[in-house]
C-alpha cells in the first residue's frame, strides 16, 4: 500500500484534486451543522448544537417529531427493499430458467421499464391510488415504489440466476429433487450476495426517494425524512439552513454507515459473480 | 439392469437431432457414446437421464417402462462434466443431498455417505468444500453423489474433460474400478477415442443423430464399419489413400497393391492403412514414395511417406533407423489389415 502510493503520487494528487470540492462540500455540511459562521462568511465564529435541537425537541408545533418521520422513513425504505426482493427473486428466476410463453416479452418490457421516466406515469399513479383509497398513506407509496424499483431489481438478480451453471439445477433434479426445492437449497444459496446486495440497494432507494412520498402521501402522517426537510425549508418565510443542513446529516448518517458497512458487498452486484 | 432404448427421436424445435435411434444395454455393461460434439450423444444421455423429453420411441430400464418418468423418479445416477457439485455444501452433504431428500434418518445418511466416501476413496475429506478440492478429488466426490442413492444406472457425461492428462489416466480406471465393483451399467459419452476405448465394453461410435457402429472397441478398431469409423478411431490416425480397383488396386504413377483376397470390386475406392501397418518392417507388397516428414516420439518415430501422385502414408517405425528427409523409400504394406471402402464410405 505504501509503496503503491509512493509510486503512484501524481495520480493520487490528481484524484486528490478532482474530489476536493466535494469533500470540502461534506466538510462544510458537518461544519455548519454544529457551528454558526458569521453572517456572509463561511468562517465558523463558535461551535454549538443548536442546529441539532430536532433531535430533542420539535421545532415547531405543527410538525411531526422526528423520530417520528425517521420510524416513518424506516418503514418504507424496508418495506420497499422486502418487497422488491421477495419478487425479484422469483420472477427473476422464472425468466432466467422457465420456459413460458411471452418470456421475451416480458424480457424486452423489463428493460424497457427499466429506462422508462417515471415520473411521467406519476398522474396515472395519482389517479388509481386515489381511486384504490391508498392516497396520502405510507402503503400507498410503498406500493408505487416498490413497483418501480422492480424491474432494476428482477434485471440485477436474473443476471445472478444466469450466472449458476444448469448443471447445478439438473444434478439436483436427478438427485430426486423437485424443481421448487432445488430452488430453494441448491440455487438460492448460490445468489445470496446479489440479493443481499439489492437489498441494500433497494433500502437505499428507498431511503432517498422524495419525488413520490412529496406527490402520492403529502400528509403529515406519511412524512418521510426527505419530505420533512422539503418541508423544514419551503415553509418558512426566513429558512433556517443551519438546521436544515443538521437534518441533511442526520438524514445521511444511516446511507454513509450502509455503504461504510457493506461496500464490498454492493460492489457485487455490479461484478454478478457467486465467488465464495 | 438392462436398457432398452427403441426408435428414439429428439427434436429442439423444428430441428430433429436424433431420429429413429434404437440402442440396447446389457446388465452390468459400460458403453461409450463416442462422437464429435453436435452428433448426439449428450441429447441422447439426457433423454435416458430424464432431463430431456423423449419426442418418440420408448425407454425401458429392465421391465420398467420410464419413457414418460420425470427425471427425480429415473433410477439413474449422473456425473456431469463440470462435475456440478453445490458449492455451499461440505463434500458431505454433497453426497447425502439425494438422501436427504428421499427423508432418510440421518444416522443412515452418515453411514451410506461414509461408505461411499470409502468406496471413492475420499474419507478424510469429507468436511471439505468444493472449491478446497483438486479436480480429481471433486470427480470423485461426484461419482460418489451419483452412486449414492444405489441407481440402476451410472450415467457419465464427459467426467474427464477437465482434468489434466496425468489425472485423467487416473481416474479412467477409477471410474472403470468403480463401475466393476459396483456392477452397474454405466453409459459414458465422450469424445475421445482412447477414453471410449480403455473405459468400455462396447461403443456406440455416433455421427449426426445416428449410430454409425456399435461394437466391442478391439472389433471397431479392427474391422470398422465405414470410411468415417475407421477416421475416427486410431491414434496417430489412419491413412487414406485413394484407389482404382481393377483387378489390382492401382494408386497412381507407379504403385500397385494386389486385392486382397475376397474382394472384387471395380471401380474408386478408398484404402485405409493404419501406420501400424507399414513401414519397412513389415512384410507384404511394397509402395514407394519419398521421406516427407519425421515425428520423433521417444519409442517409435512418425514417417510420412508420399507417393508420386502426392497421396501420403504415415507409418510407425521403431526408434533407430537411418530414414531422413527426402529419401526415397519402399515400404511394405501389411495387406490383411488393411480397410477397403467403396464411394459411399461403407467397407468393402
Amino acid at each position: 500500500m505504501n509503496t503503491s502510493l509512493k509510486g503512484n503520487w501524481l495520480l493520487v494528487l490528481a484524484m486528490s484534486l478532482m474530489s476536493a470540492p466535494l469533500v470540502i462540500m461534506y466538510g462544510f455540511q458537518l461544519i455548519d451543522s454544529i457551528s454558526r459562521p458569521a453572517p456572509g462568511g463561511i468562517i465558523p465564529q463558535e461551535w454549538e448544537l443548536t442546529n441539532w435541537r430536532f433531535l430533542w425537541e420539535p421545532i415547531d408545533s405543527a410538525r411531526p417529531s422526528i423520530w417520528r418521520v425517521t420510524f416513518n422513513t424506516f418503514v418504507f425504505a424496508s418495506s420497499t427493499a422486502l418487497l422488491v426482493c421477495a419478487f425479484s427473486i422469483t420472477a427473476a428466476y422464472a425468466l432466467s430458467r422457465l420456459n413460458f410463453p411471452a418470456r421475451r416479452f416480458f424480457l424486452a418490457g423489463l428493460i424497457m421499464l427499466h429506462a422508462f421516466p417515471t415520473i411521467t406515469l406519476i398522474i396515472a399513479i395519482f389517479i388509481v391510488l386515489q381511486f384504490l383509497g391508498l392516497y396520502d398513506s405510507l402503503m400507498g407509496v410503498i406500493l408505487v415504489k416498490a413497483a418501480l424499483e422492480l424491474p432494476f431489481g428482477i434485471w440485477i438478480m436474473k443476471g445472478f440466476y444466469d450466472s449458476v451453471p444448469w448443471e447445478i439445477e439438473m444434478a439436483g433434479v436427478q438427485d430426486g429433487a423437485s424443481r421448487f426445492r432445488v430452488w430453494r437449497e441448491l440455487i438460492l444459496p448460490q445468489v445470496k450476495p446479489g440479493l443481499l446486495a439489492l437489498l441494500i440497494f433497494s433500502f437505499l432507494a428507498g431511503w432517498s426517494e422524495f419525488i413520490l412520498p412529496l406527490v402520492l402521501a403529502p400528509g403529515a402522517d406519511a412524512q418521510v425524512l426527505a419530505t420533512y426537510m422539503n418541508a423544514v425549508i419551503a415553509d418558512d418565510t426566513r429558512p433556517d439552513y443551519g438546521l436544515f443542513k443538521a437534518i441533511g446529516m442526520f438524514y445521511a448518517l444511516p446511507v454513509i454507515a450502509i455503504y461504510l458497512l457493506f461496500q464490498k458487498r454492493l460492489m457485487n452486484i455490479y461484478g454478478g459473480g457467486t465467488k465464495g | 439392469m438392462q436398457i432398452k432404448l427403441q426408435n428414439f427421436t429428439k427434436r429442439f424445435g423444428d430441428t430433429t437431432v436424433i431420429e429413429d435411434m434404437s440402442l440396447s444395454i446389457a446388465s452390468g455393461e459400460m458403453i461409450a457414446l463416442l462422437g464429435p460434439s453436435g452428433c448426439g450423444k449428450s441429447t441422447t444421455l439426457f433423454a435416458i437421464s430424464g432431463i430431456h423429453r423423449i419426442d418418440g420411441g420408448s425407454l425401458h430400464f429392465g421391465d420398467r417402462d420410464v419413457t414418460t418418468l420425470p427425471p427425480q423418479d429415473r433410477p439413474v445416477g449422473v456425473v456431469f462434466q463440470n462435475y456440478a457439485l453445490y458449492p455451499h455444501m461440505s463434500v458431505a452433504e454433497n453426497i447425502g443431498f439425494p438422501l436427504r431428500v428421499q427423508k432418510l434418518k440421518t444416522a443412515e445418511i452418515k453411514r451410506r455417505v461414509g461408505e461411499m466416501a470409502e468406496l471413492v476413496q475420499i474419507g478424510n475429506l469429507l468436511k471439505r468444500r468444493p472449491q478446497q478440492l483438486s479436480g480429481g478429488q471433486q470427480q470423485r466426490v461426484a461419482l460418489a453423489r451419483a452412486l449414492v442413492r444405489k441407481p440402476d444406472v451410472l450415467l457419465l457425461d464427459e467426467p474427464l474433460a477437465n482434468l489434466d492428462a496425468k489425472l485423467r489416466l487416473e481416474m479412467r480406471s477409477e471410474i472403470r474400478r468403480l463401475q466393476r465393483e459396483t456392477g452397474i451399467t454405466a453409459i459414458l459419452v465422450t469424445h475421445d477415442q482412447i477414453e471410449a476405448m480403455s473405459m468400455c465394453d462396447r461403443i456406440a461410435l455416433m455421427r449426426d443423430g445416428r449410430i454409425e457402429q456399435i461394437s466391442t472397441p478391439s472389433e471397431m478398431y479392427e474391422r470398422p464399419a465405414s470410411h468415417y469409423v475407421a477416421g475416427f478411431l486410431g491414434n496417430p490416425p489412419i491413412s487414406f489413400v485413394q484407389a482404382e480397383a481393377n483387378g489390382k488396386l492401382i494408386l497412381g504413377a507407379g504403385n500397385a497393391l494386389p486385392m486382397p483376397q475376397g474382394i472384387s470390386a471395380r471401380g474408386a475406392i478408398t484404402i485405409g492403412i493404419r501406420p501400424e501397418h507399414f513401414g519397412p518392417q513389415h512384410q507384404g507388397p511394397s509402395v514407394s514414395g519419398r521421406v516427407s516428414f519425421i515425428e520423433p516420439q521417444g519409442r517409435e518415430d512418425l514417417i510420412d511417406v508420399t507417393l508420386p501422385d502426392t497421396q501420403r502414408l504415415r507409418a510407425i517405425v521403431p526408434a533407430g533407423h537411418n530414414f531422413a528427409l527426402g529419401q526415397d523409400v519402399s515400404w511394405q504394406v501389411d495387406l490383411s489389415r488393411t480397410h477397403l471402402f467403396n464411394a459411399d464410405g461403407a467397407r468393402l
